[in-house]
Protein backbone atom coordinates (compact mmCIF):
# COMPACT_ATOMS: atom_id res chain seq x y z
CA UNK A 1 0.00 0.00 0.00
CA UNK A 2 2.60 2.67 1.11
CA UNK A 3 5.40 1.39 -1.05
CA UNK A 4 3.64 1.49 -4.23
CA UNK A 5 2.21 4.93 -3.88
CA UNK A 6 6.00 6.36 -2.92
CA UNK A 7 6.48 7.05 -6.92
CA UNK A 8 3.57 8.52 -7.00
CA UNK A 9 3.81 10.50 -4.02
CA UNK A 10 7.52 11.55 -4.93
CA UNK A 11 6.06 12.50 -8.34
CA UNK A 12 3.77 14.59 -7.26
CA UNK A 13 5.38 16.31 -4.41
CA UNK A 14 8.43 17.27 -6.87
CA UNK A 15 6.06 18.97 -9.28
CA UNK A 16 4.34 20.52 -6.44
CA UNK A 17 7.49 21.84 -5.39
CA UNK A 18 8.62 23.07 -9.06
CA UNK A 19 5.04 24.74 -9.77
CA UNK A 20 4.90 26.58 -6.39
CA UNK A 21 8.31 27.84 -6.19
CA UNK A 22 7.81 29.02 -10.69
CA UNK A 23 4.88 30.52 -9.65
CA UNK A 24 5.40 32.78 -6.86
CA UNK A 25 8.44 33.34 -7.96
CA UNK A 26 7.85 36.67 -10.13
CA UNK A 27 5.41 37.81 -7.37
CA UNK A 28 7.80 38.15 -4.69
CA UNK A 29 10.48 39.37 -6.92
CA UNK A 30 7.93 42.05 -7.65
CA UNK A 31 8.06 42.69 -4.05
CA UNK A 32 11.49 42.69 -3.42
CA UNK A 33 10.93 39.43 -1.27
CA UNK A 34 12.45 36.71 -3.00
CA UNK A 35 14.31 36.09 -0.12
CA UNK A 36 11.54 34.75 2.23
CA UNK A 37 10.91 32.27 -0.63
CA UNK A 38 12.73 29.77 1.14
CA UNK A 39 10.80 29.69 4.67
CA UNK A 40 7.23 30.61 2.70
CA UNK A 41 7.48 27.42 0.37
CA UNK A 42 8.57 25.03 3.62
CA UNK A 43 5.57 26.58 5.83
CA UNK A 44 2.75 26.46 2.94
CA UNK A 45 3.95 23.04 2.13
CA UNK A 46 4.46 21.42 5.76
CA UNK A 47 2.11 22.97 7.40
CA UNK A 48 -0.92 22.52 4.80
CA UNK A 49 -0.62 22.01 0.95
CA UNK A 50 1.78 18.79 1.10
CA UNK A 51 -0.82 16.87 3.69
CA UNK A 52 -3.56 17.85 1.89
CA UNK A 53 -2.46 17.32 -1.76
CA UNK A 54 -0.70 14.14 -1.00
CA UNK A 55 -3.76 13.13 0.98
CA UNK A 56 -5.83 13.68 -2.07
CA UNK A 57 -3.48 11.21 -3.85
CA UNK A 58 -3.43 8.65 -1.77
CA UNK A 59 -7.55 8.67 -1.51
CA UNK A 60 -7.24 8.50 -5.14
CA UNK A 61 -4.86 5.53 -5.23
CA UNK A 62 -5.37 3.72 -1.94
CA UNK A 63 -9.06 4.49 -1.35
CA UNK A 64 -9.91 3.49 -4.66
CA UNK A 65 -7.82 0.59 -4.48
CA UNK A 66 -9.21 -0.50 -0.76
CA UNK A 67 -12.75 -0.48 -2.31
CA UNK A 68 -12.43 -1.92 -5.45
CA UNK A 69 -11.17 -4.72 -3.62
CA UNK A 70 -13.21 -5.13 -0.84
CA UNK A 71 -15.91 -4.59 -3.50
CA UNK A 72 -15.10 -7.12 -5.69
CA UNK A 73 -14.24 -9.44 -2.71
CA UNK A 74 -18.09 -9.05 -1.64
CA UNK A 75 -19.83 -9.49 -4.97
CA UNK A 76 -17.39 -12.67 -5.80
CA UNK A 77 -18.52 -13.97 -2.42
CA UNK A 78 -15.13 -13.87 -1.36
CA UNK A 79 -15.94 -12.50 1.99
CA UNK A 80 -18.75 -14.93 2.73
CA UNK A 81 -15.81 -17.84 1.80
CA UNK A 82 -13.79 -15.96 4.84
CA UNK A 83 -16.78 -16.01 7.16
CA UNK A 84 -18.09 -19.62 6.49
CA UNK A 85 -14.33 -20.48 6.95
CA UNK A 86 -14.24 -19.36 10.15
CA UNK A 87 -11.83 -16.28 10.09
CA UNK A 88 -13.69 -13.09 10.82
CA UNK A 89 -13.23 -10.88 7.83
CA UNK A 90 -13.54 -8.27 9.41
CA UNK A 91 -10.39 -8.47 11.70
CA UNK A 92 -8.53 -10.04 8.40
CA UNK A 93 -9.50 -7.72 5.99
CA UNK A 94 -10.99 -4.14 7.58
CA UNK A 95 -8.81 -3.62 10.42
CA UNK A 96 -5.51 -4.47 8.61
CA UNK A 97 -6.11 -2.03 5.93
CA UNK A 98 -7.12 0.98 7.98
CA UNK A 99 -4.24 0.14 10.21
CA UNK A 100 -1.79 0.22 7.29
CA UNK A 101 -3.48 3.35 5.78
CA UNK A 102 -3.36 5.45 9.53
CA UNK A 103 0.78 4.08 9.30
CA UNK A 104 1.88 4.59 5.80
CA UNK A 105 -0.39 8.19 5.21
CA UNK A 106 2.10 10.16 7.80
CA UNK A 107 5.28 8.75 6.17
CA UNK A 108 4.09 9.28 2.61
CA UNK A 109 3.58 12.82 3.23
CA UNK A 110 6.73 13.50 5.17
CA UNK A 111 8.81 12.10 1.95
CA UNK A 112 6.35 13.92 -0.53
CA UNK A 113 7.20 17.12 1.57
CA UNK A 114 10.63 16.56 1.35
CA UNK A 115 10.42 16.08 -2.24
CA UNK A 116 8.75 19.03 -2.46
CA UNK A 117 10.99 21.22 -0.58
CA UNK A 118 13.74 19.62 -2.85
CA UNK A 119 11.76 20.72 -6.40
CA UNK A 120 11.74 24.28 -5.02
CA UNK A 121 15.22 24.75 -3.69
CA UNK A 122 15.90 23.39 -7.14
CA UNK A 123 14.13 26.00 -9.44
CA UNK A 124 15.82 28.55 -6.58
CA UNK A 125 18.67 27.02 -7.47
CA UNK A 126 18.52 27.29 -11.25
CA UNK A 127 16.49 30.93 -11.01
CA UNK A 128 17.83 32.15 -7.93
CA UNK A 129 21.32 31.10 -8.01
CA UNK A 130 21.02 29.71 -4.38
CA UNK A 131 22.61 26.73 -3.28
CA UNK A 132 20.94 23.77 -1.52
CA UNK A 133 22.60 23.77 1.11
CA UNK A 134 21.69 27.53 1.63
CA UNK A 135 17.85 26.90 0.94
CA UNK A 136 17.40 24.47 3.30
CA UNK A 137 19.29 26.17 6.08
CA UNK A 138 16.10 28.46 5.41
CA UNK A 139 14.10 25.92 5.64
CA UNK A 140 14.83 24.75 9.22
CA UNK A 141 14.99 28.32 9.96
CA UNK A 142 11.49 29.10 9.04
CA UNK A 143 10.32 25.46 10.57
CA UNK A 144 9.20 25.26 14.23
CA UNK A 145 8.04 22.28 16.02
CA UNK A 146 4.49 23.80 16.24
CA UNK A 147 4.80 23.53 12.04
CA UNK A 148 5.45 19.94 11.79
CA UNK A 149 3.41 18.27 14.84
CA UNK A 150 0.09 19.37 14.36
CA UNK A 151 0.82 18.72 10.20
CA UNK A 152 1.44 15.38 11.08
CA UNK A 153 -0.79 14.34 13.73
CA UNK A 154 -3.59 15.24 11.17
CA UNK A 155 -2.21 12.89 8.74
CA UNK A 156 -3.10 10.56 10.92
CA UNK A 157 -6.41 10.91 10.61
CA UNK A 158 -6.34 11.17 6.99
CA UNK A 159 -4.96 7.89 6.53
CA UNK A 160 -7.60 6.47 9.03
CA UNK A 161 -10.44 8.31 6.99
CA UNK A 162 -8.88 7.02 3.84
CA UNK A 163 -8.88 3.24 4.81
CA UNK A 164 -11.99 3.08 7.17
CA UNK A 165 -14.28 4.92 4.12
CA UNK A 166 -12.30 2.54 1.53
CA UNK A 167 -12.89 -0.22 3.22
CA UNK A 168 -16.44 0.36 4.84
CA UNK A 169 -17.84 1.90 0.58
CA UNK A 170 -16.01 -1.75 -0.42
CA UNK A 171 -17.34 -4.23 2.18
CA UNK A 172 -20.81 -2.79 1.83
CA UNK A 173 -21.22 -2.84 -2.13
CA UNK A 174 -24.13 -4.29 -3.92
CA UNK A 175 -25.05 -5.08 -7.15
CA UNK A 176 -22.21 -6.47 -9.06
CA UNK A 177 -19.57 -5.34 -10.70
CA UNK A 178 -21.24 -2.36 -11.26
CA UNK A 179 -21.59 -1.88 -7.51
CA UNK A 180 -17.80 -2.65 -7.32
CA UNK A 181 -16.77 0.43 -9.46
CA UNK A 182 -19.51 2.29 -7.73
CA UNK A 183 -18.23 1.62 -4.41
CA UNK A 184 -14.50 2.46 -5.69
CA UNK A 185 -16.06 5.84 -6.94
CA UNK A 186 -17.25 6.99 -4.31
CA UNK A 187 -14.82 5.75 -1.71
CA UNK A 188 -12.66 8.46 -3.49
CA UNK A 189 -15.50 10.80 -3.90
CA UNK A 190 -16.39 10.61 -0.37
CA UNK A 191 -12.82 10.30 1.61
CA UNK A 192 -11.85 13.96 -0.64
CA UNK A 193 -14.77 15.48 0.97
CA UNK A 194 -13.80 14.21 4.33
CA UNK A 195 -10.07 15.31 3.93
CA UNK A 196 -11.21 19.02 3.74
CA UNK A 197 -13.30 18.65 6.78
CA UNK A 198 -11.06 17.03 8.77
CA UNK A 199 -8.63 19.32 7.31
CA UNK A 200 -10.69 22.25 8.59
CA UNK A 201 -11.28 20.82 11.81
CA UNK A 202 -7.33 20.20 12.42
CA UNK A 203 -6.41 23.84 11.43
CA UNK A 204 -9.29 24.72 13.43
CA UNK A 205 -7.84 23.19 16.52
CA UNK A 206 -4.53 24.32 16.12
CA UNK A 207 -5.34 27.46 15.96
CA UNK A 208 -6.81 27.61 19.21
CA UNK A 209 -3.94 25.84 20.55
CA UNK A 210 -0.96 27.62 19.07
CA UNK A 211 -2.99 31.66 18.57
CA UNK B 1 -33.40 -46.45 11.37
CA UNK B 2 -31.78 -43.43 10.75
CA UNK B 3 -29.00 -42.19 12.67
CA UNK B 4 -29.29 -38.67 14.35
CA UNK B 5 -29.34 -35.65 12.10
CA UNK B 6 -26.29 -33.74 11.54
CA UNK B 7 -28.54 -30.79 10.16
CA UNK B 8 -31.89 -30.06 11.61
CA UNK B 9 -34.05 -27.10 9.89
CA UNK B 10 -37.31 -26.68 11.86
CA UNK B 11 -40.30 -23.85 10.59
CA UNK B 12 -37.70 -21.86 9.51
CA UNK B 13 -39.49 -18.32 8.02
CA UNK B 14 -37.56 -15.72 6.42
CA UNK B 15 -38.48 -12.28 4.54
CA UNK B 16 -37.25 -9.33 3.34
CA UNK B 17 -39.63 -6.72 3.87
CA UNK B 18 -43.16 -8.01 2.44
CA UNK B 19 -41.29 -10.35 0.21
CA UNK B 20 -41.62 -14.02 2.10
CA UNK B 21 -38.65 -16.19 0.84
CA UNK B 22 -38.86 -19.09 3.56
CA UNK B 23 -42.58 -19.90 5.34
CA UNK B 24 -42.20 -22.75 7.64
CA UNK B 25 -38.68 -24.71 6.12
CA UNK B 26 -37.88 -27.62 7.78
CA UNK B 27 -34.62 -30.38 6.07
CA UNK B 28 -32.90 -32.83 8.35
CA UNK B 29 -29.27 -33.96 6.80
CA UNK B 30 -28.57 -37.48 8.32
CA UNK B 31 -24.82 -38.69 8.58
CA UNK B 32 -22.79 -39.70 5.79
CA UNK B 33 -25.97 -39.11 3.55
CA UNK B 34 -26.15 -36.98 0.36
CA UNK B 35 -29.19 -34.50 0.10
CA UNK B 36 -30.41 -32.36 -2.92
CA UNK B 37 -32.19 -29.73 -2.59
CA UNK B 38 -33.88 -28.10 -5.69
CA UNK B 39 -35.94 -25.54 -5.87
CA UNK B 40 -36.29 -22.83 -8.65
CA UNK B 41 -34.16 -19.75 -8.78
CA UNK B 42 -34.92 -17.14 -6.53
CA UNK B 43 -37.13 -19.88 -4.87
CA UNK B 44 -34.87 -19.20 -1.41
CA UNK B 45 -32.06 -21.79 -1.75
CA UNK B 46 -29.31 -19.30 -1.38
CA UNK B 47 -30.95 -17.50 1.54
CA UNK B 48 -31.72 -20.79 3.32
CA UNK B 49 -27.99 -21.88 3.02
CA UNK B 50 -26.95 -18.29 4.28
CA UNK B 51 -29.18 -18.79 7.02
CA UNK B 52 -27.55 -22.70 7.86
CA UNK B 53 -24.08 -21.20 8.21
CA UNK B 54 -25.13 -18.17 10.45
CA UNK B 55 -24.49 -15.67 7.01
CA UNK B 56 -28.01 -14.42 7.79
CA UNK B 57 -29.92 -14.62 10.67
CA UNK B 58 -33.65 -15.86 10.31
CA UNK B 59 -36.60 -14.55 11.04
CA UNK B 60 -38.11 -17.62 12.68
CA UNK B 61 -37.25 -21.11 13.47
CA UNK B 62 -34.68 -23.15 14.79
CA UNK B 63 -31.47 -24.44 12.64
CA UNK B 64 -29.07 -26.91 14.11
CA UNK B 65 -25.89 -28.14 13.27
CA UNK B 66 -23.96 -31.17 14.65
CA UNK B 67 -26.56 -30.66 17.38
CA UNK B 68 -25.37 -26.98 18.42
CA UNK B 69 -28.05 -24.53 17.88
CA UNK B 70 -26.72 -21.80 15.50
CA UNK B 71 -28.84 -18.66 16.73
CA UNK B 72 -27.93 -19.78 20.48
CA UNK B 73 -23.47 -19.77 19.63
CA UNK B 74 -21.05 -16.89 20.34
CA UNK B 75 -18.92 -15.52 17.31
CA UNK B 76 -16.24 -17.81 18.43
CA UNK B 77 -18.36 -21.03 18.87
CA UNK B 78 -19.60 -20.36 15.49
CA UNK B 79 -16.28 -19.92 13.64
CA UNK B 80 -15.24 -23.08 15.74
CA UNK B 81 -18.29 -25.15 14.26
CA UNK B 82 -17.65 -23.12 10.73
CA UNK B 83 -14.62 -25.80 10.61
CA UNK B 84 -16.33 -28.44 10.31
CA UNK B 85 -18.46 -27.43 7.32
CA UNK B 86 -17.27 -27.25 3.96
CA UNK B 87 -18.72 -24.73 1.49
CA UNK B 88 -18.83 -24.49 -2.44
CA UNK B 89 -19.60 -21.26 -3.51
CA UNK B 90 -21.44 -21.15 -6.72
CA UNK B 91 -18.86 -18.87 -8.53
CA UNK B 92 -16.09 -20.82 -6.20
CA UNK B 93 -15.07 -17.15 -4.15
CA UNK B 94 -11.63 -18.49 -4.52
CA UNK B 95 -9.55 -15.55 -3.30
CA UNK B 96 -7.96 -14.06 -6.53
CA UNK B 97 -5.46 -12.49 -4.53
CA UNK B 98 -3.62 -15.55 -3.18
CA UNK B 99 -2.07 -18.57 -5.21
CA UNK B 100 -4.20 -21.56 -5.04
CA UNK B 101 -1.36 -22.73 -2.59
CA UNK B 102 -2.20 -19.74 -0.33
CA UNK B 103 -5.94 -20.31 -0.67
CA UNK B 104 -5.68 -24.09 0.84
CA UNK B 105 -3.25 -22.57 3.35
CA UNK B 106 -5.32 -19.86 4.75
CA UNK B 107 -7.68 -22.36 6.44
CA UNK B 108 -5.18 -24.35 7.78
CA UNK B 109 -3.00 -21.27 9.05
CA UNK B 110 -6.01 -20.38 11.16
CA UNK B 111 -7.67 -23.26 12.30
CA UNK B 112 -4.45 -25.72 12.78
CA UNK B 113 -1.41 -25.73 14.40
CA UNK B 114 0.51 -27.69 11.75
CA UNK B 115 4.36 -27.35 10.79
CA UNK B 116 5.40 -26.43 7.44
CA UNK B 117 5.74 -29.68 6.04
CA UNK B 118 2.73 -31.38 7.49
CA UNK B 119 0.78 -28.12 5.66
CA UNK B 120 2.75 -28.58 2.35
CA UNK B 121 1.51 -32.37 2.76
CA UNK B 122 -2.05 -31.57 3.46
CA UNK B 123 -2.19 -28.92 0.28
CA UNK B 124 -0.68 -31.52 -1.76
CA UNK B 125 -3.12 -34.31 -0.67
CA UNK B 126 -6.08 -31.88 -1.29
CA UNK B 127 -4.84 -31.42 -4.94
CA UNK B 128 -4.30 -34.66 -5.75
CA UNK B 129 -7.43 -36.15 -4.16
CA UNK B 130 -9.22 -32.98 -7.26
CA UNK B 131 -6.66 -34.30 -9.74
CA UNK B 132 -5.06 -31.04 -9.98
CA UNK B 133 -1.74 -31.25 -8.54
CA UNK B 134 0.11 -29.01 -10.83
CA UNK B 135 -1.91 -26.07 -10.15
CA UNK B 136 -0.10 -25.03 -6.68
CA UNK B 137 1.56 -21.87 -7.64
CA UNK B 138 -1.09 -20.63 -9.87
CA UNK B 139 -3.91 -17.98 -9.62
CA UNK B 140 -7.08 -17.77 -9.27
CA UNK B 141 -7.26 -16.26 -12.86
CA UNK B 142 -5.13 -18.31 -14.27
CA UNK B 143 -7.97 -21.82 -13.94
CA UNK B 144 -10.70 -22.61 -16.10
CA UNK B 145 -13.99 -22.30 -14.56
CA UNK B 146 -14.42 -26.18 -13.96
CA UNK B 147 -10.32 -26.07 -12.54
CA UNK B 148 -11.67 -23.19 -10.02
CA UNK B 149 -14.28 -25.49 -8.70
CA UNK B 150 -12.37 -28.12 -8.20
CA UNK B 151 -9.82 -26.30 -6.28
CA UNK B 152 -12.79 -24.52 -4.18
CA UNK B 153 -13.70 -28.18 -3.15
CA UNK B 154 -10.05 -29.03 -2.29
CA UNK B 155 -10.17 -25.74 0.12
CA UNK B 156 -13.71 -26.56 1.55
CA UNK B 157 -12.38 -30.28 2.16
CA UNK B 158 -8.89 -29.37 3.82
CA UNK B 159 -10.08 -29.42 7.17
CA UNK B 160 -11.64 -32.27 6.53
CA UNK B 161 -15.59 -31.46 7.54
CA UNK B 162 -18.25 -33.63 8.56
CA UNK B 163 -20.94 -31.78 6.49
CA UNK B 164 -20.39 -30.46 2.53
CA UNK B 165 -22.55 -27.56 1.25
CA UNK B 166 -22.29 -27.54 -2.39
CA UNK B 167 -24.19 -24.40 -3.70
CA UNK B 168 -25.04 -24.95 -7.36
CA UNK B 169 -21.47 -27.10 -8.20
CA UNK B 170 -22.11 -27.41 -11.82
CA UNK B 171 -23.64 -24.61 -12.60
CA UNK B 172 -21.66 -22.36 -15.65
CA UNK B 173 -19.74 -25.44 -16.50
CA UNK B 174 -19.75 -27.47 -19.82
CA UNK B 175 -21.56 -30.83 -19.73
CA UNK B 176 -18.26 -32.98 -19.71
CA UNK B 177 -16.73 -31.37 -17.15
CA UNK B 178 -20.06 -31.11 -14.95
CA UNK B 179 -19.97 -34.97 -14.89
CA UNK B 180 -16.10 -34.76 -13.44
CA UNK B 181 -17.38 -32.65 -10.57
CA UNK B 182 -20.59 -34.90 -9.90
CA UNK B 183 -17.82 -38.20 -10.07
CA UNK B 184 -15.48 -36.02 -7.60
CA UNK B 185 -17.93 -35.10 -5.53
CA UNK B 186 -19.22 -38.88 -4.86
CA UNK B 187 -15.39 -39.90 -4.90
CA UNK B 188 -15.18 -37.33 -1.59
CA UNK B 189 -18.41 -38.74 -0.66
CA UNK B 190 -16.93 -42.30 -0.09
CA UNK B 191 -13.41 -41.36 0.78
CA UNK B 192 -13.98 -38.82 3.56
CA UNK B 193 -17.81 -40.42 4.54
CA UNK B 194 -19.05 -37.08 4.14
CA UNK B 195 -22.98 -35.65 4.74
CA UNK B 196 -23.54 -33.30 1.93
CA UNK B 197 -26.13 -30.92 1.43
CA UNK B 198 -26.46 -30.22 -2.24
CA UNK B 199 -28.54 -27.52 -3.51
CA UNK B 200 -29.04 -27.64 -7.36
CA UNK B 201 -31.61 -27.34 -10.27
CA UNK B 202 -29.07 -29.84 -12.46
CA UNK B 203 -31.59 -32.68 -12.60
CA UNK B 204 -29.06 -34.71 -14.00
CA UNK B 205 -26.45 -33.83 -10.74
CA UNK B 206 -29.74 -35.01 -8.60
CA UNK B 207 -29.70 -38.30 -10.50
CA UNK B 208 -26.51 -39.68 -10.04
CA UNK B 209 -25.63 -38.03 -6.31
CA UNK B 210 -28.87 -38.10 -4.36
CA UNK B 211 -29.80 -40.39 -1.76
CA UNK B 212 -33.02 -38.32 -1.01
CA UNK B 213 -33.91 -34.94 -2.16
CA UNK B 214 -36.24 -32.20 -1.41
CA UNK B 215 -38.39 -29.73 -3.20
CA UNK B 216 -38.20 -26.30 -2.55
CA UNK B 217 -41.41 -24.99 -3.48
CA UNK B 218 -42.87 -21.19 -2.41
CA UNK B 219 -41.08 -21.01 0.45
CA UNK B 220 -41.53 -24.42 2.01
CA UNK B 221 -40.38 -27.93 1.87
CA UNK B 222 -43.08 -28.80 -0.99
CA UNK B 223 -41.60 -32.49 -1.44
CA UNK B 224 -39.39 -35.01 -0.02
CA UNK B 225 -38.11 -38.55 -1.40
CA UNK B 226 -36.22 -40.15 -3.21
CA UNK B 227 -35.11 -39.44 -6.90
CA UNK B 228 -37.04 -42.05 -8.60
CA UNK B 229 -40.20 -41.31 -6.50
CA UNK B 230 -40.14 -37.81 -7.49
CA UNK B 231 -39.64 -37.46 -11.21
CA UNK B 232 -42.82 -40.25 -11.54
CA UNK B 233 -44.51 -38.57 -9.26
CA UNK B 234 -48.05 -36.85 -10.72
CA UNK B 235 -48.12 -33.39 -9.24
CA UNK B 236 -47.78 -30.55 -11.86
CA UNK B 237 -45.50 -28.64 -9.53
CA UNK B 238 -43.08 -32.10 -8.43
CA UNK B 239 -43.59 -32.78 -12.36
CA UNK B 240 -42.46 -28.98 -13.53
CA UNK B 241 -39.23 -30.15 -11.88
CA UNK B 242 -37.98 -32.93 -14.53
CA UNK B 243 -39.28 -31.37 -17.29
Amino acid sequence: MGNKSLLLVSVTGFILGLVFTLQSRPTLLEFGAVSWMPSMISISIVREIGPVIIALICAGRIGSSIGAELGSMKVTEQIDAMEVSGTNPFRFLVVTRILAATCMLPILVIVGDFVALIGSALIENIKGDVSFTLYFNQVFEALEFTDLLPATIKTFFFGFAIGLVGCFKGYNSKKGTAGVGKASNSAVVFTSMLLFILDFIAVFITDIFYN
Amino acid sequence: MKSNPVIAINHLYKSFGKLEVLKDFNLKLFEGENLVLMGKSGSGKSVMIKCLVGLMEADKGDIKVLGKDISKLKQNELDELRTKIGFLFQGSALYDSMTVRQNLEFPLRRHSHNTEKKTEELVKEALANVGLPDTIDLMPAELSGGMQRRIALARALILKPKIIIYDEPTTGLDPITAKEIILLMMNIQKKYATSSLIITHDVDCARVISNRMILLLEGKDYAEGNFKDLATSKDPKIKAFFK
